[in-house]
């Protein structure tokens, strides 16, 4: 971690607008937010507080309404004009590794085949070596050949992960990864991450309703409608 | 890990609607190439049996029946000449390549039968009609070599009928003669299984029509004109012209009605294979929406998506091609059998001819059929965002 270093991703003024029929919500309402390289980051608030539009658009899955965002040096959205999907896709390809809280392995593929499944359309130069160690780190060796149909939720959440970091990401955004595991799991996939953080320096970001999940995290951000509610000490 | 592996397994998870599809499509492919197998096979089978006739026309005096059928109709009756000089005259035609003079000629034999019934003799060149006839076979001894010789070869039929071997000798009645049998055909599945061929001096000195011909049957060069032909031949004085690319002209007719029928029901099918394979994609994108979100989420662009679900329906297809392919050949004597009996006259020999070229037509055309249904669904995949998975996830 070095938050004096240039920053990965600058969020400023991010806003994101629904609209139903004639009425207009503002998911995500003037978030300015820095990610440093190698920080952990996790975003906490209730439901519907914006948290995981905000991780949305942080990972270029979908454009901002207004506001300005940068990653990596790279402007993605300037306040104008959306960039187009295939754009993003090339971003997304560069920048970021998802694990979402359902896995959406494809049954029929093994374990080793779920976690190259990036290859098949993407694939970094010397992504190929670090497939083994990955699965070693993951404890997934044992199990390469399994179908996730064999596994525990917790197991298949690894294979998840791993997949995310198959194309070594610069940053992993994990929506609540725990979200479908009981205590345990949860705690492992949290050690998980905090390892893959501190000795491997992989940035994260992780919007979860689990506090001892957050407590792993370097920084809490709170969300309450769709902004950035102020430090807890701060108003103390 | 292969596009082409993942689309694979992706199949391999509904299984029972892969492998439905999977049959809709085998049922269009095996319609399909049986189809086109008739096609091939009945026009190259009457090709066959034309050939085996040896002369493609047959030029008779006007109102003689040419056929020994209708000469046992008209009760051996109603024979009409011509000079036997007129075979030479067309043979001199430059489009000719060959002529066979013939003469008819039919008694009552009172021992045929129970009351009684007419033979039928056919005098033939012993010099010219082996040439043309030379796909007729021997199942015992050969043709009379001489034009005047009292002997006869009969066709396989008549042999059974007569009850007569190479070697027995034949009586014809009325006229108290005595031929020698000297050969015995094998069954051709034409009206000369019926016949029995003596000499051609020997019909006209037994009959007592000495220079006389019945008919005249020609064989004319690959690169002749049989319409025009035809028409010259008309030229002549009182006879009348058999065609038999007329023939085949008029079975074809009836047999293409027949083949505009199947081919809409192969169409209909083909139909209904498409909306099945249609169907079975885009049910399979819809169910995994999410799951195509995340894989654009891990980089893959729309053109990706597309491929690997047009690879999906482009393995359907080829499975079911394949299946109908194998369907078709297994059941190809079947088909026959079947085709047999409806058709109402079918030439003898294959008439289904399936062949590795009509195969892979067939399975060309499937897999066409099948890049074509696959555009909707693979375009519908292609346009999944990747939030549309992670909304519906929320949700």
């Amino acid at each position: 971690m070095s938050p004096a270093a240039a920053p990965l991703l600058v969020a400023e003024g991010l806003r994101r607008v629904y609209r139903r029929g004639s009425e207009s919500i503002a998911a995500v309402d003037g978030v300015s937010f820095r990610l440093a390289e190698g920080e952990f980051v996790a975003f906490v608030g209730p439901s519907g507080s914006g948290k995981s539009t905000l991780l949305h658009l942080l990972g270029c899955l979908d454009n901002p309404s207004s506001g300005r965002l940068e990653a990596a040096g790279r402007t993605v959205f300037d306040g104008a004009r959306p960039l187009a999907e295939r754009a993003l896709t090339r971003i997304r390809r560069e920048l970021f590794g998802y694990v979402f809280q359902r896995f959406y392995l494809i049954p029929t593929l093994t374990v080793e085949e779920n976690v190259r499944l990036p290859f098949a359309f993407f694939k970094k130069a010397g992504a190929e070596a670090g497939v083994e160690p990955l699965l070693d780190l993951l404890g997934l060796a044992a199990r390469r050949n399994h179908l996730p149909g064999q596994l525990s939720g917790g197991e298949m959440q690894r294979v998840a992960i791993a997949r995310a970091l198959v194309n070594r990401p610069r940053i992993l955004l994990a929506d609540e990864p725990t979200g479908n595991l009981d205590v345990r799991r949860s705690e492992e996939i949290g050690v998980l991450l905090r390892t893959l953080n501190r000795r491997d320096g992989l940035t994260i970001v992780l919007v979860t309703h689990n506090p001892g999940l957050a407590r792993l995290a370097d920084r809490v951000v709170e969300l309450r409608d769709g902004r950035l509610a102020p430090p807890a000490d701060s108003g103390s | 890990m292969s596009v082409f592996r993942i689309a694979f397994k992706n199949l391999l998870r509904k299984r029972t609607r892969s492998l439905l599809t999977v049959l809709g499509i085998a049922l269009a492919a095996w319609v399909l190439i049986s189809l086109f197998g008739f096609n091939r096979g009945y026009e190259s089978a009457l090709n066959r049996d034309i050939d085996n006739l040896g002369f493609q026309m047959l030029v008779t005096a006007k109102g003689c029946p040419y056929e020994a059928a209708t000469l046992m109709l008209k009760g051996g009756t109603g024979l009409r000449y011509m000079k036997e000089g007129i075979a030479e005259d067309i043979r001199r035609e430059p489009e000719v390549e060959d002529v066979t003079p013939m003469l008819m000629q039919a008694v009552f034999d009172p021992n045929k039968g129970e009351s009684g019934g007419i033979s039928a003799y056919l005098g033939v060149d012993p010099a010219t009609f082996p040439r043309l006839k030379g796909k007729l076979e021997f199942l015992q001894g050969g043709w009379f070599e001489r034009a005047d010789a009292r002997e006869a070869v009969l066709g396989y039929e008549a042999a059974e009928l007569e009850q007569r071997e190479a070697g027995d000798y034949l009586l014809i009645p009325d006229k108290d003669v005595e031929v020698k049998v000297v050969g015995v055909l094998k069954r051709t599945g034409t009206q000369d299984d019926g016949t029995i061929f003596l000499p051609l001096r020997t019909v006209q000195d037994v009959f007592g029509v000495d220079g006389e011909l019945t008919g005249v049957g020609i064989k004319l060069r690959k690169d002749a004109d049989p319409a025009g032909f035809e028409n010259r031949m008309y030229a002549l004085p009182d006879v009348q012209v058999v065609s038999l690319a007329q023939v085949k002209t008029t079975i074809m007719t009836l047999v293409s009605t027949a083949k505009v029928l199947v081919l809409s029901i192969a169409l209909i099918a083909i139909l209904i294979a498409v909306v099945g394979v249609v169907n079975t994609i885009l049910m399979s994108v819809v169910e995994r929406t999410p799951e195509i979100g995340v894989l654009k989420s891990m980089g893959a662009l729309a053109g990706d998506i597309f491929r690997l679900i047009w690879i999906e329906t482009v393995l359907l297809c080829l499975a079911g091609g394949g299946l109908g392919a194998l369907l078709a050949l297994a059941t190809e004597r079947l088909t026959e059998v079947l085709v047999r009996a409806l058709l109402p006259f079918a030439p003898s020999g294959g008439l289904i001819r399936i062949d590795a070229g009509l195969v892979l037509l067939t399975l060309g055309v499937i897999v066409a059929i099948g890049l074509l249904s696959g555009v909707y669904p693979s375009w519908r995949a292609g346009r999944v965002r990747p939030l549309d998975a992670i909304r519906s996830e929320v949700e």
